[in-house]
């Protein structure tokens, strides 16, 4: 217990650093994989190799891509900029197939419904399609964001600094508390996120409370998108 | 607002022919009842009139413009349209479905969801329903907002796509009765579509029986179609060869008694529970239309009259 307690700042300071280059990655892979999600959404033929090829990139080792990725970027191995572009494709590679199922499970009655009350396509998309794709993109967005925590930790064996760092030089240094403090944080950060994630998402969509139905239907596609 | 098709024809990018050469008026402030069996095409004459599907041959005119010059969007937004299954936003209240044409023309929302309380009130809905999500209604609740919302801009037409088609049949009768004192209340052009003939002769002021590729196998009031089946088509999808429609009169301890083709009691010939107070054109109209349309064997008991 003693090393925790000489080092609650630096397991604040690195969780704080961790949630930091989650974060970024999180949000700009829900940001990319909007537009790439409605293209295999819609066109067909997009549909299979973007999706091919998201998956394709899912099983580059993080590794790997941390260390190919300065090659294409030009970027240095150990910046904060390179592990946040690696993470931000594996989390496109998931969250383009999660807007493309979530806009597929939207209801084409209430599609035409929309179109047939003079939406145009664009306010359609925004308005209607995009809310109601919510929980089931919000399924993926979950599973990306704890993905994402997990993997920043990849990040100290190029050098940058998160709860990562406790998992090596607790491992050097021989203080299995140390470990297990990396460990036990990423875990809680995981969690955190995601319950604020979920809480957030009913904040948002209140209307997908009280269906069981939809519940159901959301569980389903989570379970898809995850297998 | 009189509704015309001239020769319009629709083949899908598959190849079919879901319409062919069909022409037909739709008289201005009156029911107009599409009516068929599913791939009749009725649907999709339907949603020609607000270019939800465009036609590959010929034209449609309201009021004598041709609706292909008009932007589909701005075309829709005047002709209200209800569906089956409500076609609500799921993610929207009650109060703000009923609103969404009044709000994508830019009608202030305060305004848009005082009228479209009026409305609720309209369409026979409780006002407290108004916050809730359409998934907290039930489904004749949720056919009434779809109506409401059809009738939100004020349309002078309203297109109804087999609008109860999925509630349970008291309810239907319940919104197929608010229909028609609407339509009596409002005066709309309507064009309703169903598979249901007996919808069909309920609502229809002009009924128009569809076979396959769109073809008309016959048009006119409920009345015109039953006393006159154009051909053994008709005949059979109107059933005027058997069951309900073959009425007749049997008499029971000095009443008259209509019974239809299998025998069961189908009313009582216009009179009281003791009198026999029989208007003699009505009791004619009766045993005329029986007449013309009995094919099988009299029904147990018929009087000769």
């Amino acid at each position: 217990m003693n090393w925790l307690s000489n080092n609650l700042d630096l397991v604040l300071e690195l969780t704080i650093q961790h949630l930091r280059l989650a974060v970024i990655p999180i949000v700009l892979g829900f940001i990319i994989s909007v537009p790439l999600g409605y293209v295999a959404y819609r066109y067909r033929l997009t549909r299979g190799i973007l999706l091919t090829i998201a998956g394709l990139l899912y099983t580059i080792p993080s590794l790997a891509l941390l260390i190919v990725l300065p090659a294409i970027t030009g970027i240095s191995v150990f910046s904060d900029l390179n592990l946040i572009i690696a993470l931000t494709i594996y989390a496109v590679a998931i969250m383009a197939r999660s807007v493309a199922d979530a806009l597929a499970s939207v209801d084409p009655g209430v599609r035409q419904a929309a179109t047939a009350m003079g939406y145009s396509s664009w306010r359609r998309f925004w308005t209607v399609e995009f809310p109601l794709a919510g929980p089931v993109m919000l399924a993926g967005l979950r599973v990306v964001a704890v993905s994402t925590i997990a993997l920043v930790t990849v990040g100290i064996l190029v050098g940058v600094e998160s709860l990562g760092y406790l998992f090596t030089n607790g491992f050097q240094r021989r203080i299995l508390l140390e470990v297990l403090t990396g460990v036990v944080m990423t875990m809680v950060l995981a969690l955190v996120v995601d319950f604020l994630l979920a809480r957030v998402g009913r904040l948002v969509m209140p209307w997908s409370r009280p269906q069981r139905a939809s519940q159901r239907q959301v569980a389903a596609a989570t379970a898809e998108a995850v297998l | 607002m009189s509704i015309e098709f001239r020769g319009v024809s629709k083949r899908f990018a598959d190849g079919t022919l879901a319409v062919e050469d069909f022409s037909l008026v739709v008289p201005s402030r009156s029911i107009t009842v599409l009516v068929g069996s599913s791939g009749c095409g009725k649907t999709t004459l339907l949603r020609m009139i607000n270019r939800m599907v465009e036609p590959t041959a010929g034209s449609i005119l309201i009021d004598d413009a041709d609706i292909s010059e008009e932007s589909p969007v701005a075309l829709r937004r005047r002709i209200g349209y209800v569906m089956q299954n409500s076609g609500l936003l799921p993610h929207r209240k009650v109060i703000d479905n009923v609103a969404t044409v009044p709000l994508l023309n830019g009608v202030p929302k305060k305004q848009a969801q005082s009228a479209a309380l009026t409305l609720l009130d309209t369409v026979g809905l409780d006002r407290s329903l108004a916050d809730r999500y359409p998934s907290q209604l039930s489904g004749g609740q949720q056919q009434r907002v779809g109506v409401a919302r059809g009738l939100a801009a004020n349309p002078n037409i309203l297109l109804m796509d087999e609008p109860f088609g999925a509630v349970d049949p008291i309810v239907r009768a319940e919104l197929q009765t608010e229909t028609l004192r609407l339509q009596r209340e409002l005066d709309k052009t309507v064009v309703f579509v169903t598979h249901d003939i007996d919808e069909a002769f309920l609502l229809g002021d002009q009924v128009v029986i569809l076979q396959k590729g769109g073809r008309i196998a016959q048009q006119g009031s409920p009345a015109e179609i039953l006393a006159a089946p154009a051909d053994d088509f008709v005949a059979e999808f109107v059933g005027a060869d058997r069951g309900r429609r073959v009425l007749s009169i049997q008499q029971v301890d000095g009443v008259d008694i209509l019974v239809d083709g299998d025998g069961r009691p189908a009313g009582r010939l216009g009179g009281s529970a003791t009198g026999r107070r029989i208007t003699e054109t009505a009791r004619i109209d009766e045993t005329k239309a029986g007449a013309r349309t009995a094919s099988g064997a009299p029904a147990q008991g018929e009087r000769a009259s």
